[in-house]
């Protein structure tokens, strides 16, 4: 059976206004033997050659062990899966360089050096570069001959990445730029040959980009920092003096740096969303482990409810989480494939199929990593004393993930762009909110269906508290856009509950489109477990939505409005309540059997 | 040098095991298949021998269609080409007859198999080889070099290490570290859906019919005799366990 849609033609964000049939979203369940066997690859590298070396990445001297560990990442060929045949890669598909993320995922240190230096170090190359610089720099990045780092952050200039003060200035016989400035927080800056370097000519207001070889000199750097978390990876400050750049090396054109950076960081922020569930999914097998190990009070205390709970919480949150992973990079795929036929350039194809999705990069990200965060401060719960202890392994997880949330745009940033970028669509005309808007302010005044379900198929209740939570966002979006208007953006706090209400939803939707492809293909009864993820995870979505929902209006609406939209919220988080102990017992006795993760 | 490879698709070490059809069948679903850890150091070292001498690596399994993942996770890791031979491998001898009858329609120098599969672990399927083709068979081998048609290996044995020289041809059984474990790589597993993997029908028919399986008896309860109450533990051996 051939479930998936020729190609969707869901645009970015229309998952707020429009019905998604399942058959339209890919699911893990479906990468081909192939794909599952180039993620055995790079678990079975993390297992063999990073995992037996963990304290040893952390407390090295030097960075030698960082970069032999990238340079057999190179000999694999995981460097190169993005990049495209002709420049010595492999030329894999998006999806499928999530997948190999989502498999690297659990590396800790490693896994951010890999991420950095195929992710922002190599991709402006990669989708800005000539042809020249394409052949020049992308084998050697595929190889892992030269490592890459990126070079956007400075003291004064972290989230307002546009205000950075790095100079280039053209000298006189015009074949260089000279470069002087200070950058900050440098992932790989210890051991990179390749730089991407931000910086303003002139008195320019917006940055231009420029590929910078170690070799050129003027290149200098403090020492590494001491970092929370991910210690093994190298990060240094990187100062600029005098640095000569070859005019040439000028990436993409002039002023057009702030574009890449935005567009590189979509890319960044969805794949740090696939690296953060392969990591939750490890932890969650070690903090099972534990549990079936550790005996208290005579028995292990994988039996104890309170622990069952925290497992089928987790395992709920990281099935939604991937679930919409892979929708969204099927997407972007599909949305590539859509512009390569119209004859769009490849580079152009791929990030403008990204751009399209930037609100789903910015709240996978989000998402994501409170997901990991969540599942490694529950993994030191179960660990309980040997939680706290350096010795155990729940230490350095709950250190490394803390990370997450900041880089690759805070998670304020990117529940700010997320919204933004749906209010800004909307105006545009892009997105087609307001009439579904208005609808939703119609349907509140009025007499409120009660919701006898007639229609048969899958899910119909939970379909319909999907579809509710989107009349929810539309309600409380429509109405305080219609208050501040202009002034919108500096309600924070709003857009920050916004947001909340989106990413549960899009989650929540995808874990359950997820579920029903699956039981589709395989039927109702070898999905059980599933359906118990997918239902555990709506049911605490529509609660957060509800809490969200109701700080938000009482942030702004007062009297009547007040009362009329407490009492849509109140209609639209509505659901038939299940037994979610018992679905939640259910997964965990699941995964104890299996002493580990239970999905795929 | 021209090598035969003989490998497993058994469940993996970590799989849960059960019956179905009242205990007469392995109830595979759920179930993880790899390549047997011991023929997988066997493909690892072939790969390595080819690389420092040349020739060719051909994947031998004598299986059902179910094991084309792991056969073609062979040829990732490096053979050259596979053949299946199409069926269930019911015994160790009939297992043994199938290897022999493709191995005799080559010249093969090398051929080489875990020292034993993970799921029957029988250990005989490389002496019966070598008994059938009638050249020296050998096992477990832990290291192996070539030196101008000659085999130099170092063999456990009780106890101890041998060391062994021998002429090629050879059947051994090998096991760690004779190589080492290879992880396929990009351009590998992008290669093997371009290697030939030939399916053959096998000869003659299997000896052994199941009746049952049976899963051993869980452990029982551990009980700790301090060392200086050894009177105790003798006490039990005999009036408890009644092994004295
Ligand atoms: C280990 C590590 C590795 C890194 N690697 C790299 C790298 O390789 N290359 C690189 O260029 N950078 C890198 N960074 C920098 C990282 O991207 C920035 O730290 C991040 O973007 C945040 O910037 P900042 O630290 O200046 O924080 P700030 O911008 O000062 O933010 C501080 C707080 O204010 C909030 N905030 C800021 N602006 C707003 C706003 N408009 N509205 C609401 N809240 C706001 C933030 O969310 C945050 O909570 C790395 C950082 C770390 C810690
Ligand atoms: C459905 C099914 C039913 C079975 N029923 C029985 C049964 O009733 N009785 C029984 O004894 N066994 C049975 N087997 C096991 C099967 O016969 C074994 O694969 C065979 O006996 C060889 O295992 P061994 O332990 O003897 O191999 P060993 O002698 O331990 O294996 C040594 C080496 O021989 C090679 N080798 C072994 N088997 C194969 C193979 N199939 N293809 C290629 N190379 C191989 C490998 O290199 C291996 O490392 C069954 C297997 C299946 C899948």
């Amino acid at each position: 059976m051939v479930l998936t849609d020729s190609k969707s033609s869901i645009k970015g964000g229309e998952f707020l206004i429009k019905d998604i049939d399942a058959s339209q979203i890919f699911i893990p369940e479906e990468f081909n033997e192939e794909q599952q066997m180039i993620a055995q690859t790079c678990v079975d590298f993390l297992r063999t050659e990073v995992h037996p070396k963990l304290d040893a990445i952390d407390y090295a001297k030097d960075t030698s062990l960082m970069v032999e560990l990238l340079d057999k990442a190179g000999e694999l060929g995981l460097l190169g899966t993005a990049i495209p045949e002709e420049y010595g890669g492999f030329g894999m598909n998006f999806n499928t360089s999530m997948l190999v993320t989502e498999a690297c995922g659990g590396g800790h240190s490693f896994s951010v050096a890999l991420s950095a230096h195929t992710g922002i170090g190599t991709l402006p190359i990669l989708y800005y570069g000539t042809e020249e610089q394409k052949a020049k720099y992308l084998p050697k990045l595929a190889t892992g001959e030269w490592k890459a780092a990126y070079c956007l952050t400075e003291p004064d200039s972290g989230s307002d990445a546009n205000s950075g003060k790095t100079k280039a200035v053209l000298s006189e016989d015009g074949k260089h730029y000279i470069i002087n400035g200070q950058k900050m927080w440098i992932t790989n800056g210890g051991f990179a040959d390749l730089f991407i370097v931000f910086a303003k000519i002139d008195n320019d207001k917006s940055l231009t980009a420029f590929i910078v070889e170690k070799s050129f000199g003027g290149i200098t750097m403090n020492e590494e920092e001491r970092k929370m978390g991910i210690k093994g990876s190298s990060t240094r400050q990187v100062f600029f003096n005098d640095c000569k750049v070859p005019v040439e090396n000028q990436l993409y054109t002039r002023e057009g740096g702030f574009k890449i950076a935005v567009n590189i960081l979509n890319i960044g922020r969805i794949k740090l969303a696939a690296a953060v569930v392969g990591a939750s999914k490890g932890v969650i097998s070690t903090a099972v482990n534990y549990a079936n190990e550790r005996k208290q009070f005579g028995t292990s205390i994988s039996s104890f409810g309170a622990i069952k709970h925290k497992i089928g919480d987790m395992i709920a949150k990281v099935f939604a989480s991937e679930s919409a992973c892979y929708r969204a990079g099927q997407n972007i795929d599909d949305a590539i494939d859509t512009l390569l036929a119209s004859g769009m350039e490849s580079g152009q194809a791929k990030l403008k199929g990204v751009e399209q999705f930037a609100i789903e990069c910015a709240m996978l990200k989000v998402h994501g990593s409170e997901v990991l965060d969540y599942v490694v401060d529950e993994g030191v719960q179960i660990y309980g004393g040997m939680g706290f202890s350096a010795e155990a392994p729940m230490d350095r997880a709950y250190r490394d993930s803390r990370i997450n949330r900041i880089f690759e745009g805070t998670n304020e940033i990117n529940r700010l762009l997320s919204v933004g970028t749906i209010v800004k669509r909307a105006m545009k005309g892009e997105l087609n909110l307001m009439p579904a808007a208005m609808a939703v302010g119609k349907e509140i005044l009025s007499i409120p269906d009660f919701g006898v379900v007639e229609e048969d198929g899958l899910f119909i209740p939970e379909k319909k508290a999907i579809k509710n939570m989107k009349k929810a966002i539309l309600m409380i979006a429509g109405a305080s856009l219609q208050k501040f208007m202009m002034k919108f953006e500096e309600e924070q706090e709003i857009i920050m509950n916004l947001a909340d209400m989106l990413i549960e939803t899009y989650v929540a939707e995808s874990a359950l489109l997820r579920v029903e492809k699956l039981i589709i293909l395989r039927g109702e009864e070898a999905c059980a477990l599933e359906k118990d993820a997918a239902l555990v995870y709506l049911h605490s979505a529509i609660d957060k939505l509800n809490s969200a929902g109701k700080v938000a209006i009482t942030s702004f609406a007062e009297g009547d409005e007040l009362r009329v939209m407490l009492m849509g919220l109140k209609r639209f988080t509505k659901i038939e309540p299940i037994n979610l102990k018992d679905a939640r017992r259910r997964l965990a006795d699941a995964a104890i059997q299996k002493n580990g993760y239970i999905f795929i | 040098m021209k090598i035969l490879v003989c490998i497993t698709n058994v469940p993996d070490t970590t799989a849960k095991i059960s019956f179905i059809d009242g205990d007469t069948k392995f109830n595979k679903t759920g179930v993880q298949y790899i390549c047997g850890p011991y023929d997988d150091y066997a493909l690892s070292r072939a790969v390595e021998l080819k690389e420092q001498h040349g020739g060719t690596v051909t994947v031998l399994n004598v299986g059902e269609a179910e094991s084309e993942q792991v056969i073609r996770k062979c040829l990732a890791i490096g053979a050259d080409d596979a053949i299946r031979v199409n069926t269930e491998p019911t015994d160790s001898y009939f297992v043994a007859e199938q290897i022999a009858h493709i191995a005799s329609q080559e010249n093969y120098d090398l051929i080489l198999m875990g020292r034993e599969s993970i799921d029957f672990n029988s250990g005989v399927v490389h002496g019966l080889v070598g008994e059938m083709l009638g050249i020296p068979s050998l096992s477990p081998v832990m290291k192996l070099e070539i030196d101008g048609g000659v085999a130099k290996m170092t063999r456990e044995i009780e106890g101890g290490k041998e060391d062994v020289e021998a002429s090629l041809p050879l059947v051994l059984g090998c096991q760690e570290p004779i190589a080492e474990w290879k992880i396929p790589n990009m351009r590998g597993i992008m290669s093997a859906r371009t290697k030939p993997l030939k399916v053959v029908e096998p000869v003659g028919s299997g000896l052994t019919i199941t009746e049952k399986y049976a899963l051993p008896a869980p452990k029982g309860a551990v009980k700790m005799i301090p060392a200086e109450e050894a009177e105790k533990l003798i006490d039990l051996l005999k009036n408890e366990a009644k092994v004295l």
